[in-house]
């Protein structure tokens, strides 16, 4: 199911089944290649991993902002990526939808797989990957144009003209976003007249209306009110019976309401994972106790 | 103070035009004025209807925003969305140096150069044309056309950029799709702009396009623009408070109309984008 690099880190000491990934477990002798970069099991109860990275490293010009990180991701799950600013867990991010690559002179080294396909191979098509992988950003940043617009932008960017169709997309997009009961009355007024929680939602109807199988959330509450943060967590819950989310916060009472597995990332390289209420009632790192009892971040 | 100046200037100008034009509609009526289709107000036979002037200022201004638009849009968005930005740091000031150039040499260049190039091409083309004309001011205003659009394609917000191409956009999708619509108020502006400036010169016309008022849409003819013909009785031995003297009032605030229903038009299509996606 999953194609592995041959020289992936495979920690998965909890595995439990004889399923296709058991005979990928290997000794723990293998995690000392990587000096206390432990990723620590993500893939539980057999599950298959639905994106599994393999000793990435990411560099901008000559500065290294991330360092031999390999995780896998569980499908239909939801993966906090935590830690303190400048730690590379939003270049992590953006590397799963090679949004990097819009950054000159930066450079990836190691691998990253989506349902055993590699998306840095020279055969992947970019365009492709993003709609199988949308992604929400830390400030809600709809078009200028019509919410209708929004959400139909990436069908059309990808060949749809039928206006039912569109219709449909948009609607269903809408409704998943928990957006349409109080846009369909307006779906030709400017996005840009929604409130910054409906804004943030549109983005993520927007992201869904290419039909992903993966969302990648970079801070997607972090500039809005309470009330509206707690819509979109609402929303992640939900989402993650169909999508596999992957979502960076700065906020850990936010990773520990909505993930079931957190990574903890510190100077570029993952330090610390396990599901989520492991890793925040009994991390196994100093450091990882550390950012989560305040002392730092 | 400053404000008050400035004001007080423009505000005497038209004083000064208004009451200056009044001696010549006492003697030429405005139907003459706005109907006639011969402006012949130097020879004997006396014609003073505007439209001849009227319609070769609009050849000009229309054939240089058929140049000017175009390739500055393009440039601009190649400047702003494509190129390195050490060569887009060399390219603008570059583009200010051509903004600097006389626009009297670009009238000679039109007269020497691009008028036999024409006249090549088209054998029946005049000398004085509006096509050469149209030409050099075209290449005037564009440097004004791709540095004010480039302004504000580069005030496109990048996360708009990004939320594009992370919905499966190239990048070139992106540019028509989000970046030019979503600077188009700003592109409409400069273009707007641009062709005010198309309008108001003077110096290049008056030497590229010839002194011949003439109501055609054939740019390879001579026509006169009203600001040439501003400067030629200017210029000339016109006897002061003649009719044909005070012409010039009259075209002066015929064209401070136009220039200012483009203004206002301007200003229209702003806010008219304003209240679409604000």
């Amino acid at each position: 199911m999953t194609d592995h690099h041959p020289n992936a880190p495979l920690e998965l000491t909890r595995a439990t089944s004889n399923g296709p990934l058991a005979e990928q477990v290997q000794a723990p002798e293998d995690l000392d290649r990587h000096d206390g970069n432990v990723a620590a099991p993500a893939v539980e109860r057999g599950q298959a991993s639905m994106i599994t990275v393999s000793d990435l490293s990411f560099y901008y010009g000559a500065v290294q902002a991330l360092t031999d990180v390999s995780m896998r991701i569980p499908p239909r799950n939801v993966t906090a990526l935590i830690g303190p600013s400048g730690c590379g867990k939003s270049t992590f991010l953006r590397c799963i939808n090679r949004m990097n690559d819009l950054i000159e002179e930066s450079r990836v080294e190691g691998s990253i797989h989506i349902e055993g396909q590699d998306i840095y191979s020279p055969q992947t098509d970019v365009v492709e990957l993003r709609k199988r992988v949308g992604m929400v950003f830390q400030k809600s940043n709809p078009f200028p144009k019509s919410i209708f617009d929004n959400v139909a932008y990436g069908p059309r960017v990808a060949g749809i003209r039928s206006r039912t169709a569109l219709e449909e997309i948009v609607e269903s997009s809408l409704f998943q976003a928990a957006l349409w009961d109080e846009v369909k009355d307006r779906l030709d007024a400017s996005a840009l007249k929604l409130s910054g929680g409906q804004q943030q939602r549109l983005c993520i109807a927007r992201a869904l209306a290419t039909g992903p199988e993966v969302l990648l959330m970079d801070e997607p509450a972090s500039a809005l009110d309470p009330a509206s943060t707690a819509r979109i967590e609402d929303l992640v819950s939900e989402l993650k019976e169909h999508y596999t989310i992957v979502i960076v916060t700065h906020n850990m009472h936010q990773a520990a309401r909505v993930s079931d597995q957190t990574a903890f990332f510190f100077e570029g390289r993952l330090f610390e994972m396990s599901e989520t209420a492991e890793l925040f009632t009994n991390p196994k790192q100093k450091k990882t106790e550390d950012y989560i009892g305040g002392r730092f971040g | 103070m400053c404000a008050a100046v400035s004001v007080l200037t423009t505000l005497g100008i038209v004083v000064v035009l208004l009451s200056q034009a009044r001696g010549f509609f006492q003697e030429v009526s405005l139907v003459e004025f706005f109907t006639d289709t011969r402006w012949t107000p130097l020879f004997e036979q006396k014609h003073y209807g505007i439209l001849p002037l009227v319609s070769g200022t609009m050849l000009v201004a229309a054939g240089s925003a058929l140049v000017a638009l175009p390739v500055g849009l393009c440039t601009a968005i190649y400047l702003s969305e494509y190129a390195a930005p050490r060569f887009r740091e060399v390219v603008k000031p570059v583009l200010e140096i051509l903004a600097g150039i006389p626009s009297v040499v670009y009238g000679f260049v039109a007269v020497v150069f691009i008028s036999p190039i024409i006249r090549e091409i088209f054998p029946s083309a005049d000398v004085f044309n509006a096509a050469s004309a149209s030409l050099v001011v075209g290449v005037m205003i564009l440097p004004m056309v791709i540095s004010l659009s480039e302004d504000v394609l580069g005030s496109v917000p990048q996360a708009l950029r990004e939320a594009s191409c992370a919905l499966g956009a190239s990048q070139f999708e992106t540019i028509v799709r989000v970046v030019v619509p979503a600077a188009l108020s700003g592109i409409v502006a400069s273009f707007l702009l641009a062709v005010s400036r198309a309008i108001g010169e003077t110096m290049a016309v008056t030497l590229a396009a010839g002194a011949t008022p003439n109501l055609t849409l054939n740019p390879l003819e001579s026509i006169q623009t009203m600001t040439a013909y501003i400067a030629q009785v200017s210029m000339g031995e016109t006897e002061h408070g003649s009719t044909g003297y005070n012409s010039i009032f009259a075209v002066g605030i015929s064209l401070f109309v136009i220039t200012l229903l483009m203004n206002l038009l301007s200003q229209w299509v702003l806010s008219r984008m304003r209240e679409k996606y604000e």
